[in-house]
């Protein structure tokens, strides 16, 4: 295929801080200065052997990269198909890619001479990784959370405590994640000389989107390594990663980008359903406007007021969706589609039952869309998914789930893994 | 010559600061924004903020994001806010200045919104989270159309190159924020800020207001001695909050304001 190059087209966008009509700064201006210095700072030191040396040796020796990747071989066997590899960010300390960035950015605050960091989070790995970063390197952090979210996902706050960080709780609006960043960026508009804001996705004002990406991106580069050691080619036929913000997806797909052979496919949360605030769908409901920063997908309502949404899994629970997503998608690179919250619990059972690793329930989205199309595939073609992290945090959601589906439906049926589409 | 430029010209003749309130639009109905409007001008105000509220507003304190919640669940819409304006414009003397987010703007289309803008009253936009950057291609083109005032920020964090691209795209006046932070401090006003806003006026040829976390007569003298303008908002949204239906607070509101220009009408 005589396709210009999507990487090039890339580096253009880097240096514009904007993909085409998405992306840019769209902050008050206390933080403009700022930003620009946290852009030069970051084109600086990601240069810099002394900083790239620093940061690879925290991810061999304290983060354990690089991950695996899993040839999931009961679950491809189950599911007759296509054969699905997992790329085990589940394993990395605090048990999710998150931390990838997260010691990205704590690495930089340090050069930039701040002594203090602040995080918003949803599912709270993102909160974690940044308290534990924070702790690993003598900051001062402070983790902005819903209480809605501090509800679902109480043991993570009390993992931030532990390891040091305030978890200051926002209980203003949906009381989500997207409330969670209003009050990180109050926090950092009013501390912003002394503190630096590590935000957990590819979201936000520039230089966020590109800074995040490329901490990330270090997981499709070591995938398309260990796919060539182990399944003797060094693409997938498609790659799947669920998209909250689309950090752990960019992550991925950044390896395979110029790569025609591979499909990508995001999948974002379908929630309850279609209908307004019941999801968190942003291609498919969404339109352009403008939120945290950035020029993007955004659920809103006529008037520009940005709509509620719901996830079973708070990590996918946001409006917004990162502005090279967009870009990605109008180029048709990336096709996006969308899991609901009953879908995605049945790959968390299934996938605990038949490989023995709890997913996370975000990753649970990406996983049932794995679900759906190996068996479509034959058993040469290969899927790549993103095992963004695992489920350990989301036990209760899914004992209270269960529960709550067991008594509006006591006689399901038959008990064992269901897989969806089977026509049984 | 814009009715905003008017204003500050007006000022320096009668050599004082201009006073501006700021509240929000629909807080906590239309109707008693209607009702306040009026209020605020008899009470003396020289030209008024007028805010739209919006779900996530990100360079506010709790008190704007409170009159926001209460706007938008009383079902404020933006086509609402135009029409109490232009029910008001005859009513009011002084300018009125909208106070926004970008995402309100852009859903209706840059162009519409400035259209209807301009049509119901309307003399001036500032919008909080639109940097000159961003505001160059078709937000500044459509305002200046219209013939609005596009009012944009500069922080104590300004750069010199930034204070100079703010300056090219400004008209009527420059809004400086006192402090790094949000609207409602009940901090002090920072020690630095009167060095800050005279050096800030050497450098541009637009008046210059100060807004953020002023609320006493105490502060309105001290900031009216080096700014242009002074901007109270939080401190009588507080007041709207409190007063909430009541027949008074159109009263009570004029009369807070009148507390809060004795100082620059001496
Ligand atoms: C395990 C896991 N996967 C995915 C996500 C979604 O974020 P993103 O889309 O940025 O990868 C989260 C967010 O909290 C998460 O914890």
């Amino acid at each position: 295929m005589a396709k210009a190059s999507l990487l090039k087209e890339r580096a253009e966008a880097d240096r514009l801080g904007r993909f085409g009509p998405y992306g840019g700064r769209y902050v008050p201006e206390t933080l403009m200065a700022p930003l620009d210095e946290l852009a030069k700072a970051y084109d600086r030191h990601r240069r810099r052997r002394a900083f790239r040396c620093r940061l690879a040796g925290l991810h061999r020796d304290y983060s354990g990269r690089p991950t695996p990747l899993y040839l999931a071989e009961r679950l491809s066997e189950q599911l007759g198909g296509a054969r699905v590899y997992f790329k085990r960010e589940d394993l990395l300390h605090t048990g999710a890619h998150k931390i990838n960035n997260a010691i990205g950015q704590a690495l930089l605050t340090r050069e930039m001479g701040k002594e203090r960091v602040i995080a918003e989070t949803g599912a709270g790995q993102h909160g974690v990784a940044t308290a534990t970063a924070a702790a690993l390197l003598g900051l001062e952090c402070r983790v902005y959370m819903g209480t809605e979210d501090m509800r679902r996902q109480r043991l993570n706050v009390y993992r931030m405590q532990l390891l040091g960080a305030e978890v200051a709780a926002v209980d203003s609006g949906s009381r989500t994640l997207k409330d969670a960043i209003n009050e990180a960026l109050r926090d950092w508009v009013t501390n912003v000389r002394t503190t630096h804001y590590i935000l957990g996705s590819v979201l936000g004002p520039d230089p966020f989107p590109r800074m995040v990406r490329d901490f990330h991106s270090v997981i499709g580069e070591e995938a398309a390594k260990q796919l060539k050691r182990q399944a003797k080619r060094a693409y997938p036929d498609a790659a799947i990663a669920c998209v909250g913000g689309g950090s752990n997806a960019i992550g991925l797909f950044s390896a395979f980008l110029d790569e025609p052979r591979t499909r990508l496919i995001g999948v974002e949360a379908g929630g309850r359903g279609p209908g307004p605030g019941d999801h968190a769908a942003r291609f498919d409901g969404g339109r352009l406007g403008v939120l945290h920063g950035t020029r993007t997908f955004l659920l809103q309502d006529e008037d520009g007021q940005v709509q509620g949404t719901h996830s079973i899994s708070a990590g996918l629970d946001y409006p917004a969706v990162g502005p090279e997503h967009a870009f990605l998608r109008d180029k048709g690179r990336i096709e996006y589609t969308r899991v609901g919250d009953d879908e995605a619990l049945e790959a968390f059972h299934l996938f605990s039952e038949t490989e023995g690793i709890l997913p996370a329930l975000e990753t649970a989205h990406a996983i049932a869309e794995a679900v759906r199309r190996a068996p479509r595939l034959p058993k040469e073609k290969i899927l790549l998914v993103n095992l963004s992290g695992r489920g350990d945090k989301d036990v209760e959601t899914v004992l209270a789930e269960d529960e709550r589906r067991r008594e509006a439906d006591p006689d399901p049926a038959p008990a064992g893994p269901r897989l969806h589409g089977d026509p049984s | 010559m814009s009715a905003i430029t008017d204003v500050f010209a007006r000022c320096r003749r009668e050599k004082r600061a201009a006073f501006i309130p700021y509240i929000t639009a629909g807080d906590p109905n239309l109707e008693t924004t209607a009702a306040l409007l009026p209020a605020l001008d008899r009470g003396g105000a020289d030209l008024i903020e007028l805010g739209i509220p919006f779900s996530d507003p990100i360079a506010d304190g709790p008190a704007n994001q409170r009159a926001a919640t209460r706007a938008l669940d009383a079902g404020t819409k933006l086509s609402g806010i135009f029409e109490v304006i232009s029910r008001c414009r005859a009513e009011v003397e002084a300018p009125i200045l909208l106070f926004t987010y970008f995402n309100p703007i852009h859903a209706r289309g840059v162009e519409r919104f400035a259209e209807q803008a301009a049509a119901s009253g309307v003399d001036g936009v500032l919008c909080l989270d639109l940097p000159p950057e961003e505001a160059r291609e078709s937000y500044l083109p459509a305002l200046r159309n219209h013939g609005l005032d596009t009012v944009f920020l500069l922080a104590p964090t300004s750069t010199k190159p930034r204070i100079k691209a703010v300056a090219e795209v400004s008209s009527g006046f420059i809004y400086y924020v006192s402090r790094t932070g949000v609207t409602g401090s009940h901090e002090p006003l920072p020690k630095e800020l009167a060095k800050e806003v005279k050096a800030l006026r050497r450098r541009v040829k637009l008046p210059v207001a100060v807004g953020f976390g002023i609320s006493s007569p105490e502060q309105v003298a001290a900031v009216a001695k080096v700014a242009d303008a002074v901007v109270v908002g939080s401190a009588l949204v507080r007041l709207v909050e409190d007063g909430g239906m009541s027949e008074d607070l159109p009263q009570t509101l004029e009369d807070r304001v009148r507390e809060l220009t004795a100082p620059l009408r001496r």
